[in-house]
């Protein structure tokens, strides 16, 4: 390959990418997203998908989920940098434990009349949605579940009416009874 | 004063702040006053046990620190006001985050209620130094000044040490509030830096280094960081094993270099016998060091044959650039000490003279070999005498940023830890001087020399009146060559020789700076001239420009050229002459 002239080492690395689901515990106080965040912006790691609130308000802890992908290498160097902050306490990676269950809400607008109104409906309840919403020409649907899952009702609500879509980000947490 | 005047530890945050720093033994900051900290600066005025010393730059303010940090062991401190003042910080901030430095800046904020408004001189202090310190904080209730300042030395100087920022706005330096000494809880309970490494990581780094035939250890700046303890330990490390040692650049000094195991910096400017004992090792201990591009070279070319043991504080060093066999996480200090007790237990010392051979026919290369000359003063000469002139003197050695600071790396020989200062991680050029400044206020007898070049000097040349001021001798020590060098170098190698715009056109007299500034101008063009004047500029006892005119085409060599293995490296005698004048002909890029 043809490179430009450096005394960088302009390497490309081909390591396949994986997706992991990060669990964050953090000291809940002004900054602490923005910290997590410039982690990943200053050090090019990639967000997926981003959950917080606080957990437990008496400490003042809040759980950040963190869907990112990149090569073993990164991901490793992703927990590490996080791990090393200040105010986080913990960082878990879900999916390597193997044991995680993950969640999604979204909410989601469709519009539209006769056959496609009754699809619509058809589906929503083949995928255990709720109307949270509706009027004579829309529904809005809640739906929860793993992200697969929430794209795939998107996917077929696109046809009947899709008007827009609201939704939370991941949240994880391990199965059986210990915590995190 | 209020009414519980009484109660000695109800005060206002401005006193506090000065409180705090007597607290954590701080007797001297830097800085530079403005409407945000007017408060601290009263305070400041009225007591007399930490002294204040006025830069002319609020940059100069963050190296100094940085050089007094690094030249003791102990935090530097700066104090800047609001916006322009806290934004001249990032230089330094980012400067002792790439390099470890224990550093703690007091920022100046505007009142808490105008925060968000662009007040005048308002900026998001925290916000924009957040990527650029290990942490920071902003403080709106003057109860919670104390633990906040409390905490921000504790970050500062345990675990891997580095830069922290307390924005306090100038409402809350006013009110008044309760004080406490520093105390355990002032730390979240989230930071706990792991000390003691891990007793099977480090059975089997004995097991791999008892049974090497071509060890290697590589030390860093985490060795110096760690204290003396551990620069104790790495020595007699290296003396009970008889392995040979390199460091990179922030880890010259822990292993002296008239020892016999040492084989000279490594990396891109370092050692041919460095790089290739890298290179063809079987065992390499790297400690407190982090694998660093300018010290690996091609990474997927990088020690293709070693087992590599890594002790590191931070566990994110750790696999970043290079997969390692044995990660010990932990303070190197311990670490070591833990290493040499199982080794002198169970191991000894192996045999690996015919290593040593090797290394010797190396060595026998002279890769730092360049031609003297009676005409005209080559850099490289410069340093030696200045190394000849100083040595067994108690010298501390700070430099800028470009081909004379490899150059002060290669030739001159540093025996102990904190006596090398010197913007490796950032490569910052003016460093050097204000660095200087800060290493003669912790050491006012010592003698303080910056190695600087003409180009980077001038970034911070301001400096000079802090120093006239403060009757701080510093000598710095310019190796004017009239070109950015290193920048010339790589246009030369690797740009088809087109110099754009790394020639000094208008090169100020520093002889008359010098003198304008109140200090004491030298120059000297002739080689034979240079002993007499180095022993003129040491025995001044004011600051010195030196403007020493040397050679100004020399490059730096050895190089390890782009994309190429440290066994790839270009030698002088390779390159010095009809290389460069190939380049220089605007014959084809080396690289
Ligand atoms: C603040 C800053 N700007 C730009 C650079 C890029 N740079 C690296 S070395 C160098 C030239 C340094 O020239 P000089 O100080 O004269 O040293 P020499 O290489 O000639 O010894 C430059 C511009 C830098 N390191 N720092
Ligand atoms: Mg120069």
């Amino acid at each position: 390959m043809n490179q430009p002239a450096s005394a960088y080492f302009i390497e490309e690395r081909h390591d396949p990418n994986e997706t992991h689901t990060l669990s964050v515990l953090v000291q809940n106080e002004p900054g602490v997203l923005a910290r997590v965040i410039g982690l990943f912006s200053g050090r090019g790691y990639n967000i997926e998908s981003l959950t917080v609130s606080e957990t437990e308000s008496q400490k003042h802890l809040s759980r950040i989920t963190i869907v990112t992908t990149g090569t073993p290498m990164v991901i490793e160097q992703i927990k590490h940098q996080l791990d090393r902050m200040i105010p986080v306490y913990r960082v878990v990676d879900m999916t390597l434990t193997k044991r995680s269950i993950e969640r999604e809400l979204a909410m989601v607008k469709v519009r539209g009349q006769g056959e496609h109104r009754v699809e619509a409906l058809r589906l929503a309840d083949a995928f255990r949605a709720r109307v949270i919403d509706a009027t004579t020409e829309s529904f809005v649907f809640e739906i929860t579940g793993n992200t697969e899952k929430i794209n795939q009702f998107i996917d077929l609500m696109r046809p009947l009416g899709l008007v827009e879509v609201s939704r939370t980000g991941v949240a994880a947490i391990g199965r059986g009874p210990e915590g995190m | 004063m209020s009414d519980k005047s009484h109660d000695p530890n109800q005060m206002t945050g401005a006193a506090m702040i000065v409180r705090a720093l007597i607290d954590h033994g701080v007797t001297d900051i830097f800085g530079y006053p403005g409407g945000a900290v007017l408060p601290i600066y009263d305070e400041i005025f009225q007591q007399s046990e930490v002294q204040h010393i006025l830069v002319r730059h609020e940059q100069g303010a963050g190296h100094a620190a940085e050089g007094y940090a690094r030249s003791t062991g102990r935090p530097g401190v700066a104090l800047v006001t609001s916006g322009p003042g806290a934004t001249n910080m990032v230089t330094p901030l980012t400067d002792a985050l790439m390099d470890s430095i224990p550093l703690v800046c007091i920022s100046g904020q505007v009142p808490t209620h105008l925060i968000g408004n662009d007040a005048f001189q308002e900026c998001d202090t925290v916000g924009i130094t957040r990527p650029c310190t290990k942490h920071n904080w902003l403080v709106r209730d003057v109860n919670d000044l104390a633990k906040v300042l409390h905490e921000a030395f504790y970050v500062a100087t345990t675990g891997r040490p580095g830069p922290v920022l307390v924005d306090v706005p100038k409402d809350v330096q006013f009110a008044t509030g309760t004080y406490h000494p520093p105390r355990k809880s002032d730390v979240h309970r989230s930071y706990a830096p792991r000390v003691k490494g891990d007793a099977t990581q480090i059975r089997k780094a004995v097991a791999l280094l008892a049974g090497a035939k071509r060890p290697v250890i590589y030390s860093g700046g985490g060795v110096i960081n760690s204290g003396p303890e551990a620069t104790r330990l790495l020595r007699e490390l290296v003396e009970v094993t008889g392995f040979p040692i390199t460091s990179t650049l922030m880890g010259l000094g822990a292993y002296p270099a008239s020892g016999k195991s040492w084989l000279g910096m490594l990396g891109m400017h370092g050692t041919y016998e460095a790089n290739m004992t890298m290179h063809d090792c079987d065992v390499m201990l790297c400690v407190g060091a982090r694998f660093d591009d300018r010290i690996t070279g091609r990474v997927d070319a990088f020690s293709p044959g070693s087992k590599k043991i890594h002790i590191d504080i931070d566990p994110s060093s750790i696999n970043k650039n290079i997969r390692v066999d044995v990660p010990i996480i932990g303070d190197c200090g311990n670490i070591l000490g833990d290493i040499l007790q199982v080794f002198k237990a169970e191991a000894k010392k192996p045999d690996i003279k015919a290593w040593w051979q090797q290394i010797a026919q190396w060595r026998a290369r002279n890769s730092l070999y360049y031609r003297k000359s009676n005409d005209v003063i080559l850099p490289q000469h410069a340093i030696q005498s200045l190394f000849e002139a100083t040595r067994g003197r108690d010298t501390y050695i700070t430099t800028e940023v470009g081909q004379h600071q490899m150059w002060a790396a290669q030739f001159y020989g540093f025996e102990e830890p904190h006596r090398w200062m010197t913007s490796g991680g950032l490569g910052t050029m003016g460093y050097g001087l204000p660095a200087a400044v800060g290493v003669q206020v912790a050491h006012p007898d010592s003698l303080v020399i910056d190695i600087a070049g003409d180009a980077s000097v001038q970034m911070t040349m301001q400096e000079m009146s802090t120093a006239v001021q403060y009757e701080l001798p510093i000598k710095i020590f310019i190796l004017n060559n009239q070109y950015m060098g290193m920048v010339r170098q790589w246009q030369q190698l690797l740009h088809g020789n087109r110099l754009s715009h790394s020639y000094s056109e208008a090169m100020p007299d520093f002889v008359k700076l010098a003198e304008a500034y109140g200090g004491v101008g030298i120059q000297v063009h002739k080689p034979g001239d240079l002993d007499g004047a180095i022993q003129e500029m040491i025995s001044v006892k004011r600051p010195v420009l030196f403007d020493c005119r040397v050679a100004s085409l020399e490059n730096c060599f050895p190089m390890i050229p782009s994309g190429k293995a440290h066994n790839e490296m270009l030698l002088p005698e390779q390159a010095n002459d009809e290389a460069t004048a190939k380049a220089f002909a605007g014959g084809k890029a080396l690289v």
